[in-house]
């Protein structure tokens, strides 16, 4: 079953063709890397089908839903964590996953129990009370993105999710994605760490505003003969 | 709704838990109001002079006693020549010399009509005007006493009253002017700077991603400062009322409305300002010289609109500070009613309706 589906977008701003004619479907529960050298168009991309910007042309469905037409049935199933994590640091830990979860309509109940579930799953039960500014940046990571998908969206958006962050919990953080994608969410991450598309179960490679290429990491390896995704994409941006 | 609820829970929290803002939000006002009552006042009381009286006279003496009684001026010395003049002021203990003629009382009765000099040290003009205006009085006051007793020729008998403002205390100017210049100041400049602070931290984008209406992100924006800029309000007339005796002569609450009216304008003031900034910063900066200046210098709230040139009178007409002083000035000092201010009130509808227009717009715009 496709859950994005995406037909001659094209995004303008004046003369610049930020994606030109991108086509591609994503899988429902797959774990798509959307790859690229900065500017290539990968947050243009992610900002249209989210729903931030809008497409100069192009069918696109997210979720099963037209996204001129069903806005708001889309943004009730898609969650979204940017490279900033997006909490509010002056609001403690369970403040913030309280007010993230009741923009998404879930009932007080329903956010007591799921959140006190969250704490014991991610460890930090003891700091349920502390303001965010108080936790090291890969808590801050680990929780931006379980608020993300804490409204069980079918689909999250992931905008280089792993950006300043050391390798071990770069590490972590992966298998939090994998976690999400076992229980049924597509996970649709942006990321320039080569080594993370080796994680995706399928990678598409933007080079200046077209995909030059989308395949699973393995066929990728092969149909250039190379041994790892990082001599993929210097290939593919030569 | 139960959403929007939250929202505003969370914006309270920003606020009571960042001291800084805490301090802009209640600390300024007062200090600004109290700063203007006490130190920018262009009220003469205790003015020093000094006399250089040639001729003393019971006429002269009478005067100068007038003078003192009059509360306005203190007597700082006694000069015995025009030479000490000079030096008196150079010391800047005085303010103002006046110089009586010899034979001032002689000459009076004699040929009807005496010299006397005022002069005054106009480094600062502004006292210097009010000063001798203030002696001319005093001096006029008791020629006119005297024409009681002796049969002059032609005499006119000027009754002065000072409607509305009988002492001409500055505070009934200032009090309506710091009200609008504080009101414009916490609402739209906390209100950029905290839309402007989600847009840094990202987090509008999470915002503007999720279910919440964009309305809605500005409503529980906007709803806490317009109870706080209440607050303001009402600690400012408390002030002004029982502090510096400001009357409010018309009905609290066309009073009120009018201050929710303004509020309210100078909201979307600053949603409008929040769209063009990306930064705190900007937004504090963008807030201080749109708003705060003009509505200092332009509105007639510190100089008279009718001085300036014709051009700064039509940026004048274009303050909605403007207006909104107008209406304080008529609803407390005059006891107006809505009668006499609906002009005034029109406007600024038409300004709140036209800025709530424009962010609306532009929040569109900048989601493309």
């Amino acid at each position: 079953m496709k859950i994005i589906t995406v037909k001659n977008l094209v995004k303008k701003f004046g003369d610049f063709i930020a994606n030109d004619n991108l086509n591609f479907e994503v899988e429902k529960g797959e774990v798509f890397g959307f790859l690229g050298a900065n500017g290539a168009g990968k947050t243009t991309a992610i900002r249209i089908l989210t729903g931030l910007s809008k497409p100069t042309s192009g069918e696109i469905k997210v979720a099963g839903f037209d996204i001129y037409k069903q806005t708001e049935q889309i943004k009730r199933n898609i969650g979204y964590m940017s490279q900033k994590f997006s909490l509010y640091e002056d609001l403690t830990v369970f403040e913030n996953i309280r007010f993230y979860a009741s923009v998404y309509g879930l009932s007080k109940n329903e956010i007591k129990q799921k959140s006190e579930n969250l704490l014991v799953k991610l460890e930090m039960t003891t700091y349920r009370n502390s303001l965010i500014k108080s936790l090291p940046l890969g808590w801050r990571q680990k929780l931006a993105f379980s608020i993300a998908i804490f409204h069980n969206p079918k689909i999250v958006f992931l905008d280089e999710p792993t950006g300043g962050v050391d390798p071990i919990t770069r590490r972590m953080f992966w298998e939090l994605i994998y976690d999400a994608a076992n229980q049924g969410i597509t996970v649709f991450v942006t990321t320039h760490y080569m080594d993370e598309a080796e994680y995706c179960n399928r990678v598409s490679i933007m080079d200046k505003g077209k995909i030059a290429a989308l395949d699973t990491p393995e066929n990728l390896k092969s149909l250039f003969n190379v041994k790892n995704m990082d001599e993929v994409f210097v290939k593919i941006a030569r | 709704m139960k959403e929007l609820v939250n929202f505003i829970k969370k914006e309270f929290k920003h606020i009571l838990r960042d001291t800084r803002t805490l301090v802009i939000l209640f600390g300024i006002p007062i200090i600004q109001i109290l700063l203007f009552g006490y130190v920018i006042t262009t009220d003469i009381k205790d003015a020093g002079i000094a006399i250089l009286d040639l001729s003393k006279d019971q006429t002269t003496q009478d005067i100068t006693s007038k003078l003192i009684s009059s509360g306005y001026f203190v007597i700082h010395k006694n000069l015995n020549s025009y030479d000490e003049i000079e030096a008196v002021f150079k010391q800047g203990e005085v303010k103002e010399v006046i110089v009586f003629e010899e034979n001032f009382g002689k000459k009076l009765i004699a040929t009807n009509s005496a010299n006397v000099q005022l002069i005054a040290d106009a480094t600062d003009a502004n006292t210097a005007n009010i000063i001798v205006m203030y002696t001319s009085g005093v001096i006029l006051d008791y020629v006119n006493s005297l024409n009681k007793t002796i049969d002059a020729p032609f005499k006119v008998d000027i009754n002065e009253r000072m409607l509305y403002n009988e002492e001409l205390k500055s505070s009934f100017m200032f009090v309506p002017g710091i009200m609008a210049m504080i009101l414009m100041l916490i609402s739209a400049m906390m209100t950029s700077i905290s839309i402007a602070r989600e847009k840094e931290l990202g987090t509008m984008e999470i915002l503007l991603v999720s279910p919440l209406k964009p309305i809605q992100i500005i409503i529980g924006k906007v709803a806490p400062y317009l109870l706080l800029s209440l607050i303001n309000a009402i600690s400012i007339l408390l002030i002004g009322y029982f502090i510096f005796g400001v009357p409010i002569n018309g009905s609290l609450v066309l009073l009120m409305s009018e201050t929710m009216l303004f509020i309210l304008l100078a909201l979307s003031l600053g949603i409008l300002i929040s769209t063009v900034a990306k930064t705190q910063q900007f937004a504090m900066m963008a807030s201080m010289f749109a708003l705060m200046l003009p509505t200092m210098l332009l509105s007639g709230f510190v100089y008279p609109v009718e001085n300036m040139p014709v051009w700064l009178q039509v940026i004048c007409h274009l303050m909605p500070p403007k207006y909104f002083i107008t209406i304080v000035k008529g609803i407390m000092l005059k006891g107006t009613g809505l009668f006499f201010i609906w002009k005034e009130t029109l406007i600024l509808v038409v300004f709140t309706l036209f800025f709530i227009g424009m962010s609306v717009k532009k929040f569109k715009i900048r989601l493309e």
